[in-house]
């Protein structure tokens, strides 16, 4: 029983079919993989996790429950974070109050008319919000506005704003994409260091290959689609099918 | 003090000293001077300066934090204000109910226009306010008469019933007052030149704008205040970091409703009539313009931005040909007919030429209103000072030869 369960997901825009009967078991506690060429379907699949898009048919189970027509705030309260392809980040508020936020949302749920509580006075989610700043190694620009960091510490916000809610299953989508080397190897290891911290389940779309060997713990192959292979990392590497799917031919 | 930061402390004492003193602030010229005209420290005006103040506060919690503009503002003020002379025409005079009555009144209704409105955002909230501005005004003008007095709106009468009040005494009429003390009692204070006038009406609603202004700071600096700005910021990320932003910013919305509701209950403690025209799309912009002049999402900008339009309004359109001529009676006769001419279009009847030209400078060259304005100044003056020092420094550091 994997903690996320996707049984026959089809989606369709217009004629062309985004994803057919999509099949996808994430167990607990384990980072797994999605990789396929552009256009495979993978950003479609997890925008089907988080509420943004509605299957046309097939189920996604999380937890036990169904995510299917739930708003995207219930689905982030049940325990899904994630983090997009290009940061959505507060871009008008300081670095801090982009940690600050989640670390509200987290203690207080979808609503609290707080309206005369001091942010300044709430300490117990400013050390919360203070200690991420610092796991991420970002303590020293938490005055900054988050427009004016460069993209990979954006990128690195937004995932602290991820982790700071404590999710049960992380969602990143091409968390390295733009990086520079050094940047990516960081965010490989701080993505390692979490999950043996925290055991946070974690589900990864990248095209890094680089990324994907060095982190995955099982992966799957999407192409036009549909799932193609499912396995764990060294099996895949020779795996026909993904050869074919990503080097368009049998070699 | 009162769970606010040093330096929210210091703007609310600012705000403090302004309200307490601006009938001597407001006052600056003899009243015999050819300048007394640009005293504005007379009560009528005065009381609309904090009025005002609280609407564009109110208006400032909705647009400045969530970034929602509502283009239907004053139809809160319109229903505050009905609702306040409904409570004197029933009631009392004494103002405390009316002033409740129209703060809960139009915080209903705005939760009903607020639902509805803020199932869209950007443009198409801000057609759908003026929408419902509009209708509200139509209503008042023309539909519910019956309710509203229409054309010649409400006042209150004679035969009223007031059944709180005692009956007016023969020949008497019915005044707004606060247990007894009317809004209408001034005390005329004579300086060697000059007069200022303390009026009691103005100073109630002072106390009012500054109870505003002191809830705007909390909001502004609570977690739900920081929340209105995450939705202004980015609501997608909002919604994806597990809060419900609908009914965040109905909350604004209502917020501001009512603050707008307790600015137009104000306006009828202090003038007791209510009529549609202020609930008129023109009316509705006039609090934008406010915001947008003081500076949009700063604590004291809307207030700033209320007192410069309406000082203008007042001060500026009473400027008349006459009064150029006086100004530049020193010129030969063709240069001042000259000058009359040109500056005429932009005065008496025409003040909204000069203001819309101002608005246009601020916006361009200010995008930030006056707020932005008096940062840059006092940066220059302290970089100055900074400079200054560093100089004196290094003159100190650097021995006499």
């Amino acid at each position: 029983m994997g903690i996320l369960e996707v049984q026959n997901v089809n989606k369709s825009f217009g004629g062309l079919k985004a994803l057919q009967n999509v099949n996808l078991d994430i167990e607990e506690g384990t980072i797994h993989a999605i990789i396929g060429p552009n256009g495979a379907g993978k950003s479609t699949l997890l925008n089907c996790f988080v509420g943004k898009l509605v299957p046309d048919t097939g189920t996604v189970m999380f937890d036990g429950k169904s995510l299917l027509g739930i708003k995207p705030h219930e689905i982030n309260q049940a325990g899904v974070s994630r983090v997009f392809q290009t940061p959505e980040i507060f871009s008008d508020l300081t670095v801090a109050e982009n940690v600050l936020i989640p670390c509200f949302a987290k203690r207080d749920g979808a609503f609290t008319l707080n309206a005369l509580a001091r942010v300044t006075g709430e300490t117990d989610v400013r050390e919360k919000a203070e200690q991420m700043l610092i796991d991420v190694n970002m303590q020293d620009k938490k005055d900054m506005l988050a427009s004016s960091l460069s993209r990979g510490d954006k990128r690195r916000l937004e995932m602290a704003m991820c982790l700071s809610q404590d999710p049960k299953l992380l969602l990143l989508d091409e968390p390295t994409a733009g990086m520079a080397r050094a940047d990516t190897n960081n965010t490989i290891e701080l993505l390692a260091q979490i999950q043996e911290r925290r055991h946070i389940t974690m589900a990864v779309i990248e095209h890094d290959m680089h990324v994907v060997f060095s982190l995955a713990q099982k992966i799957s192959v999407l192409a036009q689609g549909t799932v193609i292979a499912e396995d764990l990392p060294e099996k895949i590497k020779g795996h026909p099918k993904v050869q074919e799917a990503y080097l368009g031919g049998a070699h | 003090m009162f769970g606010l930061n040093k330096k929210d402390t210091r703007l609310m004492w600012i705000v403090i000293t302004m309200v307490v003193f601006a009938p001597f602030i407001l006052n600056p010229f003899p009243e015999t001077s050819g300048m007394a005209q640009f005293n504005a420290g007379y009560p009528d005006l005065m009381q609309r300066f904090v009025i005002f103040g609280i609407f564009a506060i109110g208006f400032n919690i909705l647009f400045g934090l969530t970034g929602y503009l509502s283009f239907g503002h004053a139809a809160f003020l319109g229903i505050g204000s009905y609702a306040a002379i409904w409570m004197m025409k029933l009631l009392t005079m004494n103002v405390i109910p009316a002033i409740i009555v129209s703060i809960v009144v139009a915080g209903l209704i705005s939760l009903v226009i607020g639902w509805i409105s803020l199932r869209r955002s950007g443009i198409y909230f801000s057609i759908l306010t003026l929408c419902f501005a509009m209708m509200a005004y139509a209503l008042a003008y023309s539909v519910l008469t019956p309710i509203t007095g229409g054309e010649t709106g409400l006042q209150p009468k004679l035969n009223d019933p007031r059944i709180f009040d005692a009956p007016l005494a023969a020949g008497a009429s019915p005044k707004a007052n606060l247990f007894g003390l009317q809004m209408g009692a001034t005390y005329e204070l004579k300086l060697g030149g000059w007069l200022f006038v303390i009026n009691a009406g103005y100073y109630i609603a002072g106390l009012l704008m500054l109870a505003a202004f002191y809830l705007s700071i909390r909001i502004f600096r609570s977690p739900f205040g920081m929340m209105l700005r995450a939705v202004k910021s980015n609501q997608q990320r909002v919604n994806y970091t597990g809060l419900n932003s609908k009914p965040y910013t109905l909350a604004a919305f209502v917020i501001s409703g009512m603050y707008a509701g307790l600015a137009g209950g104000l306006l009828v403690a202090m003038d007791t009539q209510a009529g549609a025209e202020r609930m008129f799309w023109t009316a509705s912009g006039e609090v934008v313009l406010m915001t947008i002049l003081g500076g949009v999402g700063t604590l004291i900008g809307p207030v700033l931005g209320a007192g410069f339009i309406k000082y203008m309004e007042n001060i500026v359109s009473k400027i008349n040909s006459k009064v150029l001529h006086e100004w530049f009676a020193f010129l030969p006769d063709g240069m001042e007919d000259f000058l009359v001419a040109v500056f005429y279009p932009f005065v008496g009847k025409g003040w909204h030429l000069t203001l819309g030209l101002l608005f246009m400078m601020i916006v361009i060259f200010l995008p930030g209103g006056l707020m932005e304005g008096g940062q840059k100044i006092a940066d220059k003056f302290r970089n100055k000072k900074k400079n200054d020092k560093d100089d004196s420094a290094q003159a100190a550091a650097t021995p006499a030869e």
